[in-house]
């Protein structure tokens, strides 16, 4: 599965560079092929995350622990990778690298969330697994209020309708976009993958250490 | 206000099963297995560090095992409720007061809390049974370590609990108020509850138990009892066979 | 039902005689949020002026960070003296015993909030007063937002032995939503024109945000509370 991701990766630009210029915006316009799939891979993430870290309080499975680390792992990477194609979007259509829009605002405030969620499992000391699952369930409830504020608040962000009319308006772009859209989808299920078997390896590791020291 | 009667779930036997306990790399206990029945005093001893008070949590149901299992009679401590919850006393070595609040004030709290009818009556009764009458209406913060020790005993029995659960009991307590717990102990004995006391004071408690177990590192471990001898002298004698291997 | 209400209400009322034996709690967070206001209108005042639109802003940065600063006391006065396992052992819905500190924090911060309200009407000529009602269901519905959130992470980090410095790193992402809301709710209000339709929405997605996070709050305290 890695191989077809990379592969996809590789061919990406391809893809990318063949898909006709928008209008006004020249080569920057082709960040939309990383930046969108970026955050909706890093929604993904967070949904996941939120999910079993619910699974893990309310029925301790420690797979949907290790699971929920994982996502929000995850969920940091690709939203930094959101982050940071944003402002270069931003600079060319509007002038500004950052705006206090809503839409930025709060997808800010969910990659705090969940750095802050790193940041708990890491120095929370004993028992912070459990906070840490409070805290993503948490993190994730918050997401519609970030779907809603930017469809009422006056907004210069693209609303949420560019995506779905896309295959109509502009066939050429079209493609390119599905393709970066299933190459991060892979992407983002190898790495998770990936990093929940670490995670289980970690355990076994420790549990190992403790028969170790019973023998 | 009335109370709702909560349902108390009775039980005559605790079972604990190969329990372990791990706080990341560390073992708190390992492969504990007892069992404790109605109208049985028994003392836990061992040195500090040896995971008494993790035992006592986890019979508690205040920590959950890492492995293993606890049963309540026929009942496993994952089922564990309000009403198990009730019949179970827990002195912790913190004494689970409010130093801002009087005495009584506490007593009527708990009281309250425990869904017992008329909590003045209750508090009443305890401050008597802990010979603090005269100073039911003072802040616990002016207490004394042993007047607070008899107050947090009389609120853990306030519910009359099954299982009593103590956590260095003696501590603080002059030659009068220890005199005093002993008695209170063997009432409780006869009232078929199952008490478990852990200590160091061995030479208090020398006689009054039925029996003895003694944790180290988390493990149990047989007291040696050849040749009796007094309580203090089969733990030493213990300690030392222990650190030879 | 009526054990469960019954049980809040004995943890709220020991709460308040607790509190009323020194008033610490009070007194300092009441004078946290006073001199909050103080230093957030010195920094926003130009030319003897307050800037336009501060005085929204100032209002809700007080009620979040003196917020902050009441809910550690209430759950570090029960690890003190392990009292909040005290708690956890009794037979009751621990739900209850979380509702009852919840009460008690809400009583805490309207009191605080009423002051600072006050305050932030006479140093900015913001018709504050004036719109007493929308005001103040702005600030009912954010308080119990923030609160219930607030409570439940103080009571998740005065369990374990976390650091007190982690609630307000958890606490403000969260309940961003909720602040944004009521200030923008309070601009909408107090603004030149005020613009009641805008208002109205803000407030309905206070109570969406109340309703969602006290739910999961009630729901996830248990499982969270359990070492």
């Amino acid at each position: 599965m890695l191989l077809i991701g990379l592969v996809m990766f590789a061919l990406a630009p391809l893809q990318i560079a063949g898909a006709p210029y928008e209008s006004t915006m020249g080569l920057i316009q082709k960040v939309f092929y990383f930046h969108v799939p970026g955050w909706i891979v890093m929604f993904l993430a967070v949904f996941v995350a939120g999910i079993s870290s619910a699974v893990y309080l309310f029925r301790q499975k420690p797979l949907a622990d290790r699971l929920a680390v994982a996502a929000a792992e995850l969920a940091v990477i690709f939203g930094i990778i959101g982050l940071t194609t944003g402002p270069f979007w931003a600079r060319k259509a509007w002038g500004v690298w950052w705006q206090w829009d809503a839409r930025l605002t709060m997808a800010l405030i969910l990659e705090m969330i969940f750095c802050a969620y790193l940041l708990l499992r890491r120095y929370g000391g004993p028992g912070s697994d459990k906070l840490a699952a409070g805290l993503a369930l948490f993190g994730m409830a918050n997401v519609p209020f970030v779907y809603i504020s930017v469809n009422v608040w006056r907004t210069i962000h693209p609303s949420t309708s560019v995506v779905p009319q896309l295959a109509a308006s502009a066939p050429g772009m079209f493609g390119p976009f599905v393709w970066c859209m299933v190459a991060f989808l892979v992407l983002f299920v190898v790495m998770l993958v990936a990093r929940v078997r670490l995670e289980a390896q970690r355990a076994e590791a420790e549990r190992l250490y403790l028969v170790l020291e019973e023998g | 206000m009335s109370s709702q009667p909560i349902s108390v779930f009775q039980f005559n036997e605790l079972i604990v099963s190969e329990v372990f306990r791990y706080y990341g790399r560390r073992t708190a206990l390992r492969n504990v297995t007892l069992t404790l029945r109605s109208g049985e005093l028994v003392g836990l001893v061992g040195p500090n560090g040896a995971g008494k008070s993790t035992l006592l949590g986890v019979m508690a149901t205040l920590i959950q095992p890492s492995k293993g299992s606890v049963s309540y009679g026929d009942r496993s401590s994952r089922q564990a409720g309000a009403s198990l919850r009730a019949n179970i006393g827990f002195l912790s070595h913190d004494l689970q007061l409010y130093s801002d609040l009087t005495a009584r004030e506490n007593l009527e709290f708990f009281a309250g809390l425990y869904g017992l009818d008329r909590p003045e009556w209750h508090a009443e009764n305890a401050l008597d049974h802990a010979g603090l009458a005269d100073r039911a209406d003072d802040l616990v913060q002016g207490f004394s370590r042993g007047m607070r020790q008899r107050l947090a005993l009389e609120r853990v029995l306030l519910h009359k609990p099954r299982l009593i659960l103590l956590d260095e009991p003696f501590t603080g307590l002059d030659e009068v108020a220890g005199t005093r717990l002993i008695a209170r102990l063997r009432e409780l004995k006869n009232e078929d509850c199952i008490v478990l006391l852990a200590t160091h004071d061995l030479e208090i408690v020398d006689g009054l138990l039925d029996r003895t177990v003694m944790l180290h590192s988390g493990e149990i471990v047989e007291l040696e009892k050849t040749m009796h001898g007094s309580l203090r002298e089969q733990y030493q004698r213990t300690l030392q066979l222990i650190s030879k291997v | 039902m009526n054990s469960f209400l019954r049980v809040a209400w004995l943890v709220m009322r020991k709460d308040l005689r607790v509190e009323s034996r020194s008033w610490e709690m009070m007194s300092t967070t009441l004078f946290f949020a006073v001199s909050c206001v103080l230093v957030f209108s010195f920094a926003f005042v130009r030319e003897g002026r307050a800037i336009e639109g501060a005085a929204a802003g100032i209002l809700w940065i007080a009620v979040a960070f003196s917020g902050t600063l009441s809910l550690g006391p209430t759950f570090e006065r029960e690890r003190y003296h392990d009292a909040l396992r005290g708690l956890l052992l009794a037979p009751v819905e621990r739900a209850a015993v979380f509702v009852g500190k919840l009460f008690g924090v809400l009583l805490l911060m309207s009191i605080v909030e009423v002051v600072v309200a006050v305050l932030v009407a006479l140093l900015f000529q913001a018709p504050i007063i004036q719109y007493f009602w929308w005001i103040s269901a702005l600030l009912i519905l954010g308080n119990l937002g923030f609160a219930s959130v607030g409570t439940l992470f103080a009571a998740m980090l005065a369990r374990t032995r976390s650091r007190a410095v982690l609630l307000p790193i958890l606490l403000y992402p969260i309940t961003m939503p909720a602040l944004i809301a009521g200030v923008m709710g309070t601009v909408a209000v107090i603004q030149i024109e005020p613009n009641f339709e805008l208002a109205r929405f803000w407030l309905a997605l206070l109570l969406f945000f109340d309703a969602i996070f006290l739910t999961l709050a009630l729901w996830t305290f248990e499982p969270v509370m359990t070492e």
